[in-house]
């Protein structure tokens, strides 16, 4: 009986806990933009755009001035009305097809996006050679020779 | 039957099927080895520029210091020119510098500079304590211009033709070797 009434005192506890800490985070969470709606949708470009200077990093994720100053960029853009292509192809005109996490599929980019399957492809042909047996039907047989 | 089995189990026949899955696996390592060799040469920090070749982004920005107080692209159109980007706070441009002197001492080239994201006091010291190579520095205080100009490393060097259009980038300082068998070269077939 008094085991189940500190179980429910924890539990409560732990309710309690989880209410106070919920809306602090969310306070910390605040959208920088005062637009929330166009600072989406500047993170969601900036998502698919890769940081020239520290190259592992989406421009979204970094905090590398360039990256900070391409991010205010972007946000500027947008607020002048421009689409999310043309944001787009503003990057590449500039830092060329590498900012882009996305790359479309074009005569040199074709070996990126095919060479996965084409070496799949290579490889499932190779196995089945070798489950055909050429190989080594001959030798099992020459072992069982052996062993005889 | 058994006989010929036997003997192939001592020598094993030059069966060229055989040869071939031999070969193959090691084709298959040579042929990564290379990719990824080439893959370790290439410096990932190069990117190609896509501004060579195309016209240079148009301007018309104050200039740090100068014979004018404002430069245009339109003003330097029918000569061939350098543009070098710059900062004070830029390290590499540092040890860039002397080699930038001397390049411009010699008058081979009009030398422009870019001042990227500098502030106009601190940059004039600079060029005070380790000299002006510059004709003009286009000041670029918030890095606008240079973003225009695709500008991710400072230094960065570009070179342009008489037509104003971009024919030559080079990422990071540049050195006796590069000016002497790049961009000589190339001033001189844009002149010829």
């Amino acid at each position: 009986m008094a085991s189940a009434r500190r179980f429910i005192a924890l539990f409560a506890a732990c309710l309690g806990l989880a209410f106070a800490l919920g809306p602090a985070r969310a306070g910390e969470a605040q959208p920088v933009a005062a637009d929330p709606a166009l600072e989406t949708r500047v993170m969601a470009l900036a998502g698919e755009l890769r940081c020239v200077v520290c190259q592992n990093e989406t421009l979204a994720a970094s905090q590398a001035e360039l990256a900070r100053d391409l991010r205010a960029q972007i946000r500027s853009q947008m607020r002048e009305g421009r689409s999310d292509a043309e944001v787009r192809d503003f990057m590449v005109a500039r830092y060329g097809q590498f900012v882009l996490y996305r790359p479309p599929l074009q005569a040199s980019t074709w070996l990126l996006w095919l060479g996965p399957f084409a070496l799949l492809a290579l490889a499932a042909w190779g196995w089945r050679q070798q489950m055909r047996g050429s190989p080594d039907a001959t030798n099992a047989r020459d072992e069982e020779h052996l062993q005889r | 039957m058994s006989e010929p089995l036997q003997t192939n189990s001592k020598t094993p026949p030059a069966n060229p099927r055989r040869i071939w899955r031999m070969a193959l696996p090691l084709a298959v390592f040579a042929a990564l080895v290379l990719v990824l060799g080439l893959g370790l040469r290439h410096d990932p920090r190069e990117l190609p520029s896509p501004l060579v070749g195309r016209p240079a982004p148009a301007f018309r920005v104050p200039t740090l210091v100068g014979k004018t107080p404002q430069l245009a692209l339109e003003d330097l159109r029918g000569q061939v020119w350098m543009l070098n980007v710059w900062a004070s706070w830029c390290t590499a441009c540092r040890i860039e510098h002397p080699t930038l002197m001397d390049f411009a001492g010699t008058g081979a080239l009009p030398v422009y500079g870019l001042n990227y994201k500098d502030k106009n006091p601190e940059a004039l010291r600079w060029l005070v304590d380790h000299g002006d190579p510059y004709q003009a520095s286009l000041s670029d205080p918030d890095g606008r211009l240079g973003l225009e100009f695709g500008v991710y490393g400072v230094p960065e060097t570009f070179l342009i033709d008489r037509e104003g259009v971009v024919r030559f980038k080079h990422v990071g300082p540049l050195t006796p070797q590069v000016l002497q068998d790049e961009v000589m070269p190339l001033v001189r077939r844009l002149r010829g």
